[in-house]
């Protein structure tokens, strides 16, 4: 199911290559008691890209992550990281959940450094690399001071660099701006649009709102339980920011997904 | 140090007025005579005990019985903590050693004890062994219920980090385990001290509970009460003194 609008014709000179990082082949899942939450769902994800997952709640989307990332096995199908299939996943991306998980006895440069630590890479290079980051992300006078100091925002923000961390080409994060209020949120939104060009990283993004997912995606999959999978392009121009949502072709994207999202035909 | 002051006199100063009113009254109940001096004695005469004592019960009996709390302490903590471990990592071992453990909580000490002076005799290994039958079952409990709960977000996350299980359990399971495990040394310290002076009470010749045996025998109710004081006095002193390891050790716990 391709579906291409006019004004999001089909994605032109963007500068992305065209390499498959993550391509999902006709998944199925079941939970436990046997209701299936997949039916032979596929959907692909070039490096480099910004792809939304929107669905209601319990269409699967926080499974599908949890495919992804090695945590569940599939039912049936196959999950390609660079074109092959790769039976140990755990590791192999990069996986922010929804709640921040910071440890609270730890401090921030030891909370992001977690997943250094238990990779036993070289630690002070990292963490001479996690100090500019933190720098970069306006957090470097918090360096040693303990989650429950931090505000929403940051410590969202220092989650997201505990991910970077990982040192992964893919990042799937779940909800990241989730619990935040408007305001964070918009914030974070420009944050991380400003930040897109010079992270080089590929995102699979799960999100309720529809705005967030215009602003920040090169294509949108709408997961509809089993009805399947629906995708939607979104050409914007990049670099983008937060402003665009207030601009009248931004305004009838929205509405046009909304749409999708009601008729499911 | 002024606000300190307040802050502390708020916190117990409604306790210590109530302890002051109590034993004043006490005091004045025996000395009016309504209640015989051998069945309860007035504080004034325990501390007369206590002072005239002194010597024995600080020198001697305290010493001795401490020792006991001690060894039973760390050995209950030791193996504690290893149960708790072990039967957190298999599930075989878990399903063995519960009913065991339910088993050994529920036999009474008075009817065990002697099984333990014919195997440890006299010696300071039969108080050990009460100490340590009423003192290691909190560690256990305290220990397998706080690796058994929550922590499975985090578990997941560390997961797909890359994390074996062993690192898991260092760097996730072991801190959030932390508060219930400290719980259970404040718990499991208070039960050495009793446990100790059961020990002494079942067969000893020296220490505190030997001692208020021996008192209580000769109707010596004051020095009885010095006795009782001075082990109440141990155990408030251990548990502040883990409490104060807790404080130090959940120092950045707190979520507002």
């Amino acid at each position: 199911m391709n579906i291409c609008f006019g004004i999001w014709s089909t994605r032109g000179a963007s500068g992305l290559s065209n390499a498959s990082i993550l391509s999902i082949k006709e998944l199925a899942y079941s939970f436990n008691d046997g209701k299936p939450i997949f039916e032979y769902m596929s959907l692909n994800v070039n490096k480099g890209e910004f792809v939304s997952i929107i669905g209601a709640s319990g269409s699967g989307k926080s499974t599908l992550f949890k495919l992804v990332t090695g945590l569940l096995e599939p039912g049936q199908g196959e999950i390609l990281m660079n074109g092959q299939s790769q039976p140990k996943r755990l590791g192999t991306v990069g996986y922010m959940p929804q709640k921040d998980l910071l440890l609270p006895w730890r401090t921030v440069i030891d909370n992001v450094l977690l997943p250094v630590e238990l990779t036993k890479q070289n630690k002070p290079k990292k963490r001479t690399e996690a100090q500019e980051w933190l720098t970069r992300f306006g957090l470097a006078e918090y360096e040693q001071a303990f989650p429950h100091e931090l505000s929403g925002g940051m410590r969202q923000r220092v989650a997201f660099l505990r991910t970077l961390m990982m040192g992964k080409d893919l990042l799937l994060l779940d909800e990241p701006f989730g619990a935040l209020d408007s305001l964070t949120k918009r914030n974070m939104h420009g944050w991380l649009l400003g930040l897109w060009g010079e992270l080089a990283k590929t995102v699979l993004f799960i999100t309720h709102d529809l705005e967030e997912a215009i602003l920040l995606s090169d294509r949108i999959y709408l997961l509809k339980g089993k009805k399947g999978i629906q995708e939607v392009k979104i050409n914007l121009p990049r670099p983008r920011n937060s402003e665009l949502i207030y601009q009248p072709e931004f305004m009838s994207m929205r509405k046009e997904l909304e749409w999708l999202i009601h008729h499911e035909n | 140090m002024k606000t300190r002051l307040n802050k502390w006199t708020g916190e117990y100063g409604l306790f210590l007025i109530v302890v002051i009113l109590l034993v004043s009254l006490w005091e004045w109940v025996v000395r009016q005579g309504f209640i015989p001096a051998f069945i309860l004695p007035a504080p004034s005469a325990i501390w007369r005990s206590l002072v005239e004592n002194r010597q024995l019960l600080l020198e001697e009996h305290l010493p001795a019985t401490l020792k006991e709390v001690l060894i039973g302490f760390v050995i209950s903590v030791m193996a504690g903590l290893l149960i708790g471990i072990g039967m957190h990592f298999s599930r075989p071992l878990e399903k063995v050693l519960y009913p065991f453990l339910v088993i050994s909580q529920t036999i009474p000490l008075i009817a065990i004890s002697p099984i333990f002076i014919m195997w440890f005799g006299y010696s300071i290994w039969s108080k050990i062994a009460v100490t340590f039958l009423t003192a290691f079952f909190p560690i256990v409990v305290s220990t397998y219920d706080g690796l058994m709960s929550g922590g499975n977000e985090y578990r997941e996350l560390l997961q797909t980090m890359g994390a074996n299980r062993w690192a898991i359990f260092k760097t996730v399971q072991v801190p959030l385990a932390l508060p219930s495990i400290l719980s259970g040394l404040k718990m499991s310290v208070v039960y050495c001290v009793v446990g100790a002076t059961i020990g002494e009470w079942l067969g000893a010749s020296v220490g505190l509970g030997y001692f208020s045996r021996r008192m209580s025998g000769n109707l010596q109710a004051d020095a009885v009460f010095a006795a009782i004081f001075l082990l109440s006095l141990l155990g408030i002193v251990l548990f502040l003194l883990i409490s104060l390891v807790e404080k130090k050790l959940l120092k950045h716990r707190f979520r507002i």
